[in-house]
């Protein structure tokens, strides 16, 4: 469904993740998981049913000791713009419940918990694994629900449930833009949670299409690379590294193939 | 009518058609139908949280001293998501994860919601909820007994940190009532504290001015994993601007060591040889700074005493540690020690940080000097972007406090620690010596024993032992606001507020270059039957009267803070915190308060009473640890991790979500193996295993890590805790507990880094 209602010039929202910064701390998990309602168990080892809108993974470049390195990944959900960015992301193109579906006003994928019948083709269809299914009906034990936030509902269970870009997020920053008579939003107004948590400033957050965004110019930059490029999902979620491996680790190279004159191959959609 | 075939057959369609076209037009199946699917959609079990106003209270976390800026949003009045404030000094925005999950210590299943008394046996978990009343008059009439017959001193306090407006009061409480036996928790801090103490006569908060440095070597400290305001170096480490080369030491490639400009892999246990060989390249090559430490250094050069014994400088004494030996004893290359010690020595603002981890354990006093001296040989004392002790400053007025003979008495009375004594007079707190103590003893030297803000039982090593020992203590009292582990094991609990119901004054952290005092205000009411510390102390002294309620002439916390910051309150109370700078003592001849005046090199304050030979000046003796090497062919390191809360405040269930598949899987924790030792050994990833150590065994599966050192298996703080909830309580292993504790012998503080291990088939 192609909507354009919107009197701004279309955003494409994206975020840029440094991963030389990146400590791996685990706070942009937390901020989101406090912004986001997002419940726990007693367990959550099992990480195929643990539920989490961006998860930070530790890679290894297998060398022998003392050679070995480690770097943190944050994953959130890609946001993928599709093939052609037309928006027909792996997940928008499956859901048969137009659950999820992709705004053209700002290239986030929604998600629609009371539409979704918990089908789960758009887990099925994700390449990055970004989506979770609630198994289970969410529990907050000791008065916990109290320090649940209004303006993300809390989830049921049989119903698949992703990052959105904290998109309440973007719609407060609109509803105040517009009682103070602003049609456009300023680039530190709408952040997401993990980009706020973060303490290194691991996450940079803004729109693509705006040339005075920093992350604008940060994907454009020479360390700059997307998980599974190769699919052109044409992720909104940038990442930068000056480690070689790291590079490659973001998609499934034979030894032989070098990341760097593949990238040429893949066309870039402007 | 009579109904036949025909009748039956025309009838009875027109009425099936009828019905059907009828149930067609009648909205019925469609409302049913619509009902149906906003049924299969109506959760009533789900919360729907209620909306309202927007607001922000800022506050300062106190979940752990690093004492970082919060901003606490409120909705409608509910506190519902914690995030950094951005201009605070010490961390700027910056929070670390369990700052992030604050919201979850104020509601928690592990919380003490009530006043208890113990009923059964210790530690059986079954408790009374009693009235404060009943609770204040039954801990107070202990007491008031033991004072009556005498002993004040019999009476114990441990607390968790000793530089807050909080811990003066409680310390004062133990002076008015007249016991010596105030014992802080360690920290790595200790050792670096006494080390700054001996070889510059000061006494205060070390500082390791990380801000305005440019070339940082770590041996082992956790930087980027909580050590001092985890916010403040999460901060510094984003901050492009401030770019620093750090250079990590240490055997096992943690997140610090990966994020490190260089990671050096040493042999555990020997960075105090790695120290002694940096210096001796940094004086062989005459790279020290030659105007520090001819004017303001004693021992560096050979000396005479008064008794006129000629003495070994200290230039002499490294004589002894060239490349080739350190590097024998290290595993680093003499190329590589001689490179490193160059870089050190031309950086324009080096600065050398000892202590491992997040600064938990103090370690060896001759390790923590040799650190310090690297210091000192750059001149980098006292100045911007180097070390230097913060004095405690006086920002509250204390009125005067008079005391009575029973307490003049039992104050005069040796420390049960024997920290400040005969065989360790540098050391203020010597927790780790209380199990040994109290097994010797015939009868149990403290009587009573309050815990504030600290968790012995589960941060004390081996916990069996340790058990055993606290449980010859008649009569414990907890102030915790969760049911830890010592918690569990006490008489009473009489619960504190969490961080965020409680009115603090905070000052910074070990090692900010700058006094910053952070007010911490309550952002919500207190959610349950609890009751502010201070409030509870002042209870206490008033139930106890005579001159211990003299020296607390209170109403409440909040009177006594409003009364002694005087006209500094008004300013905290606006602006959430007062910075004072750290002036630098200036000139540095007159810096240092040292017999000699000077920087010592050979500290002559130092205890040598148990050393070996009588030298002060710092060796290399590796730190005896405990284990049959034969019997545990391998070397257990603990480590601290960022998501796992190790102290004296645990996991809530957001930090335990983050952990990984390869530290916690159902209820088993792992221990991180180098696959070459593990092949040897006959583990695959995800194995289980029996680990031992001389202090007891326990059931862990095996990761393999390519970053720790061969031979050397490692395991996080802050797993296998028997108390607290079911979120927490029996996940993973309690490393602590599998540890023993090595007594340095001129401190007197835990030295032990690690213990021999085995693994063996499950």
């Amino acid at each position: 469904m192609k909507e354009k209602h919107s009197n701004t010039p279309a955003k494409r929202y994206g975020m840029i993740i440094d991963l030389d910064k990146c400590t791996g701390c685990g706070a942009c998990m937390v901020g989101c998981y406090a912004e986001n309602n997002i419940p726990f168990k007693p367990d959550e080892t099992n990480k195929l049913d643990s539920i989490n809108w961006i998860r930070v993974f530790k890679l290894t470049n297998h060398k022998p000791y003392p050679e070995t390195e480690i770097c943190y990944l944050p994953m959130p959900c890609m946001q993928c713009d599709g093939v052609g960015k037309h928006g027909h992301s792996p997940c928008v193109s499956v859901c048969p419940a137009v659950a999820t579906d992709y705004n053209y006003d700002t290239g986030i994928i929604s998600q629609i918990y009371t539409r979704c019948f918990g089908c789960r083709y758009c887990m099925a269809a994700c390449p990055y694994h970004a989506r979770k299914f609630n198994w289970w009906d969410p529990v907050w034990p000791a008065d916990m629900e109290k320090y649940l936030s209004p303006n993300v509902s809390p989830r049921m269970r049989g119903v698949v449930e992703k990052c959105s870009f904290c998109f309440h997020r973007y719609q407060l920053a609109r509803e105040k833009a517009y009682m103070e008579k602003r049609t456009d939003l300023a680039e530190g107004e709408y952040q997401t949670a993990c980009a706020d948590a973060c303490p290194t400033k691991a996450i940079t957050f803004g729109d693509l299409n705006n040339k005075d965004h920093a992350v604008y110019k940060l994907k454009n930059s020479p360390n700059a690379f997307r998980l599974l490029e190769r699919l052109e999902t044409n992720p909104k979620v940038y990442y930068l590294t000056t480690k070689k491996w790291v590079r490659k680790a973001g998609d499934n190279y034979l030894a032989h193939e070098e990341p760097e004159t593949l990238k040429t191959r893949i066309k870039e959609h402007h | 009518m009579k109904i036949n075939r025909r009748n039956f057959l025309s009838y009875g369609t027109a009425l099936v058609l009828g019905g059907a076209a009828g149930s067609m037009l009648t909205p019925a199946p469609w409302k049913l139908m619509d009902d149906l699917a906003i049924w299969t959609q109506n959760w009533p079990w789900t919360p729907v949280p209620e909306d309202g106003p927007v607001s922000y209270k800022p506050s300062v976390c106190t979940l752990c001293p690093g004492g970082c800026g919060i901003n606490v949003r409120l909705t409608g009045g509910r506190p519902v998501k914690i995030e950094g404030l951005r201009d605070y000094p010490v961390n700027n925005g910056s929070l670390c994860p369990m700052g992030f999950a604050g919201l979850q210590y104020l509601y928690n299943p592990a919380r003490v919601i009530s006043p208890l008394k113990r009923e059964g046996k210790r530690g059986e978990g079954k408790w009374t909820p009693v009235s404060w009343d009943e609770a204040i008059a039954a801990v107070t009439q202990k007491l008031a007994d033991l004072r009556a017959a005498g002993r004040p001193e019999s009476v114990a306090c441990i607390t968790g940190s000793d530089h807050g407006a909080m811990d003066a009061f409680v310390s004062r409480f133990m002076t008015a009532y007249g016991s010596p036996n105030y014992i802080r928790s360690a920290t790595a801090m200790d050792a670096m504290e006494q080390a700054i103490d001996l070889t510059q006569g000061q006494q205060g908060t070390p500082v390791f001015d990380i801000e305005n440095a440019d070339f940082i070597l770590s041996f082992g400290a956790g930087l980027l994993e909580g050590w001092g305001s985890a916010g403040r170096m999460l901060n510094l480490f984003g901050n492009q601007k401030s770019a620093k080369k750090l250079i990590q030491i240490e055997p096992r490639l943690s997140d610090t060591a990966a994020r490190a400009t260089q990671w050096i892999a040493i042999h555990p246990g020997a960075e105090g040889a790695l120290a002694l060989g940096l210096a001796h390249v940094i004086i062989k090559e005459s790279l020290y700074n030659k105007y520090f430490v001819d004017n303001f250094a004693f021992g560096f050069s050979d000396w005479v005493d008064e008794t006129g014994r000629a003495r070994e400088g200290f230039a002499t004494w490294v004589k002894a540690y060239g490349p080739e030996k350190v590097s024998g004893l290290t595993g680093i290359t003499p190329e590589k020690i001689m490179s490193l010690a160059r870089d050190f020595a031309h950086a324009g603002k080096p600065i050398a940080i000892s202590g491992r981890g997040n600064d938990d354990l103090p370690g060896s006093m001759d390790e923590t000097l040799a650190i310090h001296f690297l210091n000192a040989l750059v001149g980098n004392i006292n100045k911007t972007g180097g070390v230097s002790a913060l004095p405690e400053t006086d920002y509250a007025k204390w009125p005067e406090i008079n005391i009575d003979e029973t307490a003049s008495k039992g104050l005069q009375q040796a420390r049960i620690d024997g920290a400040g004594g005969d065989e360790f007079p540098n050391t203020r707190f010597l927790i780790n010596r209380l199990p040994g103590i109290l097994l010797a003893a015939g009868e149990s030297p403290i009587q009573a024993l309050l815990v504030t803000d600290a968790n012995p039982l589960y941060a004390l090593a081996d916990a069996e032992n340790t058990k055993k020992a606290f449980d010859r203590i008649p009569f414990i009292v907890s102030f915790a606001s969760f049911m830890d582990e010592t918690a569990a094991f006490a008489d009473y609990i009489l619960p504190n507020h969490t961080h965020l119901e409680r009115l603090q004054v905070v000052p910074a952290t070990a090692g900010v270059a700058r006094q910053i005092i952070g007010l911490a205000k309550p952002v919500v009411k207190p959610v349950y039957d609890t009751r502010h510390i201070g409030d509870t102390f002042i209870n206490m002294a008033g139930a106890l009267g005579g001159f211990v309620a003299q020296a607390f002439p209170w109403k409440n916390y909040e009177a006594f803070l409003t009364e002694s910051m005087g006209n500094q309150w008004e300013e905290l109370n606006q602006k959430g915190r007062i910075e004072i700078d750290h002036s630098l003592p200036d000139p540095m001849a007159f810096a240092f308060n040292t017999t000699s005046a000077k920087f010592e090199f050979y500290p002559t304050a130092r205890s040598t009473k148990r050393q070996a030979g009588d030298s002060a000046l710092p060796t290399f003796t590796p730190v005896p640890i405990e284990g049959d090497p034969n019997r545990f062919k391998l070397t257990l390191i603990p480590y601290d991790a960022m998501r796992l809360a190790g102290g004296d405040i645990a996991n809530v269930p957001f930090l335990t979500k983050i952990l990984d598949d390869t530290v916690l899987k159902k209820q088993t924790g792992f221990v991180e193996i180098n696959p070459a030792t593990a092949k040897k050994l006959g583990f695959k990833e995800g194995d289980s295993a029996k680990l031992a150590t001389p202090k007891g065994e326990a059931m862990v599966r095996v990761h393999l890590f390519e970053g720790i050192m061969p031979d050397v298996i490692a395991m996080p703080r802050g797993l296998g805790h028997t108390a607290y909830s079911d979120y927490l309580s029996g996940k993973g292993t309690n490393v602590n507990a599998l540890m023993g504790s090595v007594e340095d012998p001129t401190s007197g503080l835990d030295m032990a880094w690690g213990i021999r291990a085995s693994l063996t088939r499950a």
